[in-house]
């Protein structure tokens, strides 16, 4: 029944799903970090980084994925030679392209999550870390951010869900992840609903531990108030 | 509370803003700067290649046709997942478990599955077992494969925003001896429904974005698989691509603000219970249920 | 309650049914499966993206592809207002005729032993030959100076990976979704060469953007016999486009239409091809 599986391995099932592991890992810390700076702007008290950062959430989360994903291949790679250190490799190139895109847009939902995470922490802390004369980065980074992160973790671990799905995209890009493989093998092979249902099933595998994981970490770490 | 991080900045606090202000203002422009160096370097900035958008013949033969289908596809998908959803998302509060258990199963599979796979699931389904045209298919594929998950969405956004109602509204419903059919369409979803808007408008911004896969995985003609034909004509694949995107973004932005235009009515207005779904559940419901709480206006 | 929530149900089911046959419903006509003229359309498939074959301009439809499946339209007795232009993609193109989709297909259809197995093919109506294009001051002229460079080719063609099986082994390849990107690739130095059909890289290479900026190698990679694809069995259908495509050789029209879309691009192309004469 599975019989077809064995005919397919460049890539294999399961290296198609641990390239999109690899797709999700690197976007995930690239955005935890690109989306923690975009909040940190967004509150700062220099107007022109606000301005820079409500623009770029507003732009990007605008903007379907599919094509910012392209446009690291026709532009970014294409027109401004930003080959991401791998200019003979184009497997490794596309890979790392996607990545790259997948942060810029990720970037803008935790942005989001944390700006709103930091609302919820309690206005006196802040208050109290002015009074014994924090600055603006001690404030944030020693009081607020410790805070709001932890009460972000659900939110952040819906992001990283959606980022899961979305590196489906980097398809769009001819990067051999799951998707891609599933394109391939349905427009080959009979079985259509068994390899529908072998890909869903990767996909829940994956999701599934993910969200139930940090949802028990968001309830362990939440500030009890 | 982004006014409570930092103190009233005193004379060397303005001077430091000042100066970060000023090296942020630097770094962007030359970013910008470089940008437009290897745009103007690389021939991008051609007149030829731009001047295509200033006709309308551009417009009228390709990106108005494909913005028509991304719109009839969205909007279509929207049409069909609401009322879908909204079984869904009832069927999962009943009070018996063989409705409940199975509505929620449905919801949480087709949430953790990306929309790609569904797309490209359907189309192959459609190739193989209907006989819908090769013209039509892709169009089907990209709406089944939306409506599949939009759906399941929609049963989240539908949920929380009945259980955003006081239990006032229900608990007055059951004493007036209303049954619980009643309670349901005569006053639990009709408040919901308002409730809901923000998010379900919200959720058609995730909706036009998806559209674009079917474009380049599936053939669809929407708005960014219209622009590789425009550009085969005048050979101008970044323009073309600039262009589409800031329609994209236009489009968006307008539903964007249209959304949280109604948020913000919805939760001044003095009728009705105050409970809003805004954007930001949106972004949360799109994710797989990992027990995240919705944010209602009762409780904010 | 049980009830209400079944009428839901079943009304959401029905308006889904309903929908998906009324965005259907234009489509569904008889697709010009009357074998003459008269009244009716008749459903042809063309590419819509290949300068010099089939080309969507805002004018309407231009390219040799176009203006062969137009004159033999015409043979078959539908006016050129009578045909409906359809866009099929390469890998769309058998399912689409034995569908019923379509009548005719146009659309730079090598005709192959393989597809022969799904569809009938008239013609051939024009030799290509796969082809390399380069950039003007490029040092590329055989196949094998492509070993350690990148080659471009799109997304479900195999015209490159047959260079790389045949010819050189090192060569990289890249695929992007349609030629435009290729092109705009090639003039960027990310890949140093595109392949395809000589005919389709022609057309691109005549696009004002891109004038003098490439060349074509001039190697004869392979023999490409562009047929017009009929759904398999139509003999009838053959015979009568086979007769249009004698006819439109012996009128001139052939010398005309080669004229008009290769001329511009300086494409030398191969004498008319024989009626079922096909060069391996």
């Amino acid at each position: 029944m599975f019989d077809f599986l064995s005919k397919y391995d460049d890539p294999s099932l399961l290296g198609a799903f641990w390239v999109t592991v690899q797709l999700t890992v690197f976007s995930a810390v690239g955005s935890l970090v690109w989306g923690t700076l975009l909040a940190a702007m967004r509150v700062s008290p220099v107007p022109l980084m606000r301005g820079f950062g409500t623009a770029y959430v507003n732009v990007v989360r605008n903007i379907p994925l599919t094509v910012i994903i392209v446009f690291t291949s026709l532009g970014l790679a294409d027109i401004f030679g930003m080959t991401m250190g791998a200019r003979d490799d184009f497997d490794l190139m596309y890979f790392r392209l996607a990545v790259l895109g997948l942060v810029a847009y990720t970037a803008a939902f935790v942005c989001e999550a944390i700006r709103s995470g930091i609302n919820t922490v309690p206005v006196g802390q802040a208050e109290a870390a002015r009074a014994l004369g924090l600055s603006f980065s001690q404030v944030l980074g020693l009081v607020v951010l410790p805070q709001a992160f932890r009460s972000v973790i659900g939110p952040l671990a819906n992001v990283l869900i959606a980022l899961t799905k979305n590196t489906t995209v980097a398809a769009t890009i001819g990067v051999a992840e799951a998707a891609f493989l599933m394109k391939g093998m349905i427009e080959n092979e009979a079985q259509t609903l068994l390899i529908g249902a072998v890909f869903a099933f990767g996909f829940v595998v994956l999701t599934l531990p993910t969200g139930l994981i940090l949802n028990w970490l968001s309830k362990r770490l939440a500030v009890k108030r | 509370m982004t006014s409570v991080l930092y103190d009233v900045p005193g004379p060397k606090a303005k001077r430091r803003n000042l100066a970060f202000s000023v090296v942020f203002f630097v770094l962007l422009a030359l970013l910008l700067w470089w940008i437009w160096q290897v745009l103007d370097d690389k021939g991008q900035l051609e007149w030829a290649l731009w001047k295509p958008f200033t006709t309308s013949e551009a417009w009228t033969t390709y990106l108005l046709p494909g913005l028509a289908d991304t719109l009839k596809a969205a909007a279509l998908a929207m049409v069909i997942a609401l009322p879908l959803g909204a079984v869904l998302g009832i069927a999962r509060m009943s009070d018996h478990r063989w409705v409940r258990v199975p509505a929620g199963a449905v919801v949480e599979f087709f949430r953790a599955i990306p929309v790609l796979l569904l797309m490209l699931f359907a189309n192959e389904f459609f190739a193989r077992s209907t006989d819908v045209t090769s013209e039509a298919r892709p169009l089907y594929a990209v709406v089944t494969g939306l409506v599949l998950y939009n759906a399941s969405v929609l049963a989240e956004v539908v949920r929380a925003g009945i259980l955003s109602l006081p239990k006032g509204q229900s608990e007055a419903a059951q004493a007036i001896g209303l049954r619980k059919s009643q309670t349901m369409s005569s006053i639990l979803l009709p408040q919901a429904v308002t409730v809901m808007l923000p998010a379900i408008v919200s959720q058609l911004v995730v909706i036009v974005k998806d559209t674009a896969l079917g474009g380049v995985m599936l053939g669809f003609t929407e708005l960014l698989n219209s622009r590789a034909t425009l550009a085969a004509n005048y050979a101008n694949v970044i323009p073309s691509f600039i262009v589409v995107a800031v329609v994209f973004i236009a489009l968006n932005f307008l539903l964007t603000s249209f959304a949280s235009w109604l948020e913000g009515r919805l939760r001044r207005s003095r009728r009705g219970t105050g409970a809003v779904l805004g954007a930001e559940d949106v972004d949360d419901l799109n994710a797989a249920e990992v027990g995240g709480t919705f944010k209602t206006g009762a409780d904010q | 309650m049980k009830l209400r929530k079944v009428t839901a149900a079943s009304a959401a089911v029905f308006a889904l049914a309903l929908t998906a046959t009324a965005c259907g419903g234009d489509d569904s006509g008889d697709n010009g499966s009357s074998s003459s003229g008269g009244g009716g359309k008749i459903k042809i498939g063309i590419k819509y993206d290949q300068p010099g074959l089939g080309l969507k301009t805002p004018q309407g439809y231009e390219g040799f592809d176009v203006d062969v499946v137009t004159y033999v339209a015409k043979e078959l007795g539908y006016e050129p207002d009578q045909i409906e232009w359809v866009e099929t993609k390469s890998a769309e193109r058998e399912n689409a005729l034995s569908r019923g989709d379509v009548k005719l297909i146009a659309a730079t259809y090598s005709i192959t032993d393989e597809r022969k197995q799904k569809v009938d093919f008239a013609g051939p109506y024009l030799l290509a030959h796969q082809d390399l294009l380069v950039k003007a001051d490029s040092d590329i002229s055989e196949a094998t100076d492509l070993n350690d460079k990148k080659l471009c080719s799109v997304t479900g063609s195999t015209s490159a990976q047959n260079v790389k099986n045949d010819f050189a082994p090192k060569a990289q390849l890249s695929n992007r979704g349609g030629y435009s990107e290729c092109l705009s690739a090639l003039q960027n130095g990310q890949v140093d060469a595109l392949t395809t059909d000589d005919s389709i890289l022609a057309g691109y290479a005549a696009q004002d953007q891109y004038k003098g900026k490439f060349k074509l190698a001039g190697l004869k990679l392979s023999n490409e016999n562009y047929g017009i694809g009929v759904k398999k069995g139509d003999t009838e259908t053959v015979d009568k486009v086979n007769k249009a495509l004698e006819k439109m050789v012996s009128d001139g029209s052939w010398d005309k239409a080669v004229e008009e879309n290769f001329g511009p691009a300086n494409y030398k192309n191969e004498r008319a091809p024989k009626i079922g004469q096909l060069v391996q």
